[in-house]
């Protein structure tokens, strides 16, 4: 996501490391081209302005010019400089003492309110808490039907019509929490403009009227330089709590995520990563700026590993590898359990090693579109045929290719690398505990 | 002549009410009879700046100044505002660019990231088009997002304009191939194809796009006519980005800036006409069928930097 202002500070430091020692001639320079760096992720060009001066004077003023690794702690300095900035050590949304909890989402058009407040749902769902999502959007043609079709699909209820007004939508989405003991009680509002006056009195009577615990203004990781200017007035008109930043799976910078906290003095609480409704996280500052300077955010990708692939058939499936009794079944269940996961070439992202790797991503297209395949043939396969390969015979690869919509090389292909993995699974017996995290991630190793 | 006077007039208007860190910064800082010195030239910088025009942009207008001033062909503030309103005028000119209908049907399709405003984009089109004489249809090829055709089914009723839709999650590109043979069926003008919104990138969803693309073409050769970029004004240099995979993806005819009535400037389509040389075929300045107009340089510009 900050894939280049990353690489661009990365590749600075790297040529201040080729010094041995620095010069203060050095870091002006390396700090010209953070500035740029910066601007280019859309970091407000004040913020900018005040974050190079504060890394001038730490770099300028202390040991650093003395230092062995002068290169390194100049990192440093900006790492600690971005998490500052950030948010300090991140932020987490209390529950209120009497529930139900209720958390207003505002922002602008087209920001990801919606399908914010669904994944919020599903967040505190995941944590075993009971939500409410109040569809209070009665301007947007279908908005209102968004949010039901989301609930339906996650399980939460939805309170709301389009033919109601947004106080009484709300009000009625309380008192329905209350009644059935739901909490939190997440609030869609319609989009508006900052600038907007009749739209941000509505917001502002919707505050008085409910008293929301937490009003989060979502806002758009693509935002330009606009971001400060929107969350200045939304905080003057409404007042705002914290940020959730959306559409973060992009390569967009995100310098808004920068610019908000530091201009509006509001912390970044969740990040939006993914069009799945899983694809909510909390923020954390610090990985956050390590992931800018180019360190990877393994610590991300073991969490998302954990959350996805469930425990008790990690366990079944190292069972399966240590007994060789794994089939195509086994096969399938792994491939939707990747999938699940996100596009791949996501999840390697967060890997050090891989990052930068310029070949893969073509490769992992390929790989992707295959594994789309490969679930479409298993799929057309009997639970005979799962369970013994060797009885699919000519015939059988006939019907299984025509059923699945693929060519008869397709099933030859996926038939020779289940034999194939079978084959490595054996090795992988001998490296089990050498593997460790990164095996975890990846369910099976990649063909 | 009229229409294009009224043009003028709203976009000023809409950006008028936003009137406007820029102008104000500029007004305060070549009001004061400063003289033009590198102070001066950096701040002029973070003016433009603020308006999403780029780093790079921003440098090399400021470099022209430099060297302007150092020949003596701009010494007062007033002369500064008329550079930098030639500037970003000449940068424009040539992203003047009407939309093409003249294909029957003229297919157009309409894409972007999400959230862009593209449903929005697709319902006023279809009742400009309409109220101007064409007869439209509209294909929900967003069978992704929930309730997107719900969305695109109102803006249809608002339009009097028909809607082409299968069920959701059905494949975008067998409505959008419906939807060619229906339009050519019917004889209608323009077909609009709502797609679903897209980060450009999921490889996976550009080559879905593509797909809907050449499923097009195959139905129907010439189509689509138009493809158009959906680009929130809001958007920073992240927009570049866009416009560059989007184009590289599925080749684009053009740009459709929407939301240019916040308090965001849009400066961003300056670095992107500039690199990509795509023009901008139409502006959305608010959530009104007429609040679409074609674009107009100069009224934008002028939308930047009053008098």
């Amino acid at each position: 996501m900050f894939d280049t202002l990353s690489a661009r500070l990365t590749a600075i430091f790297d040529r201040l490391r080729g010094y041995g020692r620095l010069t203060e001639e050095n870091i002006q320079e390396a700090l010209r081209e953070v500035r740029v760096a910066l601007l280019e992720a859309d970091v407000n060009f004040k913020v900018v302005k005040g974050f190079v001066e504060r890394v001038r004077d730490k770099a300028i003023g202390q040991d650093v010019l003395r230092s062995l690794t002068p290169g390194q702690q100049v990192v440093k300095i900006v790492h600690d400089e971005l998490v500052e900035l950030l948010g300090g050590s991140g932020h987490r949304l209390a529950m209120a003492p009497h529930p139900p909890t209720v958390i207003m989402l505002i922002g602008l058009q087209g920001s990801g309110k919606t399908t914010s407040a669904a994944k919020l749902g599903r967040h505190f769902q995941r944590q075993g808490q009971h939500p409410l999502l109040a569809a209070a959007d009665p301007y947007r043609p279908a908005a209102v039907e968004q949010l039901q079709t989301l609930g339906a699909q996650l399980g939460i209820p939805v309170a709301g019509s389009g033919k109601q007004r947004p106080l009484e939508i709300c009000r009625e989405a309380l008192s329905a929490a209350a009644d059935r003991g739901l909490s939190p009680v997440i609030l869609d509002t319609a989009g508006r403009l900052h600038i907007d006056e009749p739209m941000l009195e509505e917001l502002r009577v919707l505050k008085n009227e409910l008293r929301p615990h937490h009003v989060l203004l979502v806002v758009d990781a693509m935002t330009g330089q606009d971001a400060v200017t929107m969350a200045e007035r939304f905080n003057r008109a409404v007042g705002i709590d914290a940020v959730i930043m959306t559409k973060l799976d992009g390569d967009a910078r995100g310098g808004a995520a920068l610019s908000i906290r530091q201009a509006a003095g509001r912390p970044i609480a969740f990040v939006g990563t993914g069009e799945k409704p899983d694809a909510l996280e909390p923020f954390h500052p610090d990985r956050m700026a390590s992931r800018i300077l180019g360190m990877g955010d393994v610590l991300s990708l073991v969490e998302k590993a954990q959350a996805t692939v469930d425990e008790a058939k990690a366990e079944a499936l190292a069972k399966k590898i240590r007994e060789e009794s794994f089939t195509l079944e086994d096969f399938a269940d792994q491939l939707k359990q990747l999938r699940s996961m996100g596009p791949l070439g996501e999840l390697l992202e967060m890997i050090p090693f891989f990052k930068g790797a310029k070949g893969l991503p073509t490769e992992l297209r390929g790989e992707e579109a295959e594994l789309g395949r490969y679930e479409a043939i298993i799929g057309s396969m009997t639970p005979e045929e799962r369970r013994e390969p060797p009885i699919i015979n000519g015939s059988r690869r006939n019907r299984i290719a025509r059923g699945s919509g693929t060519s008869v090389q397709d099933v030859n292909r996926l038939l020779k690398q289940y034999a194939q993995l079978k084959k490595m699974m054996r090795g992988i017996r001998q490296m089990e505990g050498r593997a460790g995290k990164l095996r975890q991630a990846l369910p099976f190793p990649p063909p | 002549m009229k229409l294009l006077t009224s043009l003028a007039d709203r976009l000023r208007q809409s950006l008028e009410r936003s009137r406007n860190v820029l102008n104000d910064g500029l007004n305060a800082l070549l009001g004061g009879g400063r003289p033009l010195d590198e102070a001066l030239l950096e701040e002029l910088e973070e003016l433009l700046l603020s308006a999403d025009v780029g780093s790079l942009t921003a440098r090399e207008f400021i470099d022209l100044i430099r060297e302007d001033a150092r020949h003596g062909r701009v010494a007062t503030p007033e002369d500064v505002r008329a550079a930098l309103r030639r500037f970003l005028e000449e940068a424009l000119a040539g992203a003047v660019c009407p939309l093409t209908v003249d294909a029957r049907p003229t297919v157009v399709l309409v894409l972007g990231v999400n959230g862009s405003g593209k449903t929005t984009t697709c319902g006023k089109l279809a009742a400009a088009l309409k109220s101007s004489g064409k007869s439209v249809v509209l294909a929900a090829a967003d069978t992704f997002r929930a309730a997107a055709i719900e969305q695109l089914e109102e803006w249809g009723r608002r339009a009097g304009v028909d809607v082409i839709r299968q069920t959701p999650g059905s494949d975008p590109s067998a409505v959008a191939f419906d939807a060619v043979k229906a339009a050519t069926a019917r004889g209608v003008d323009v077909l609009i194809v709502d797609t679903a919104g897209r980060l450009h990138t999921k490889s996976n969803l550009m080559e879905e796009l593509a797909k809907v693309k050449r499923v097009v073409g195959r139905q129907l050769p010439g189509a689509p006519h138009e493809s158009l970029m959906v680009l929130d004004a809001t958007t920073g240099q992240n927009g570049l980005a866009q416009a560059r995979t989007f184009h590289a993806g599925v080749g684009l005819t053009g740009l459709v800036l929407t939301k240019l009535d916040g308090t965001a400037k849009g400066g961003i389509v300056v670095r992107i006409h500039r690199e990509l040389g795509l023009p901008i075929k139409l502006v959305g300045t608010g959530e009104r069928v007429e609040d679409l107009q074609p674009f107009d340089p100069k009224a934008f510009v002028s939308g930047l930097l009053p008098e």
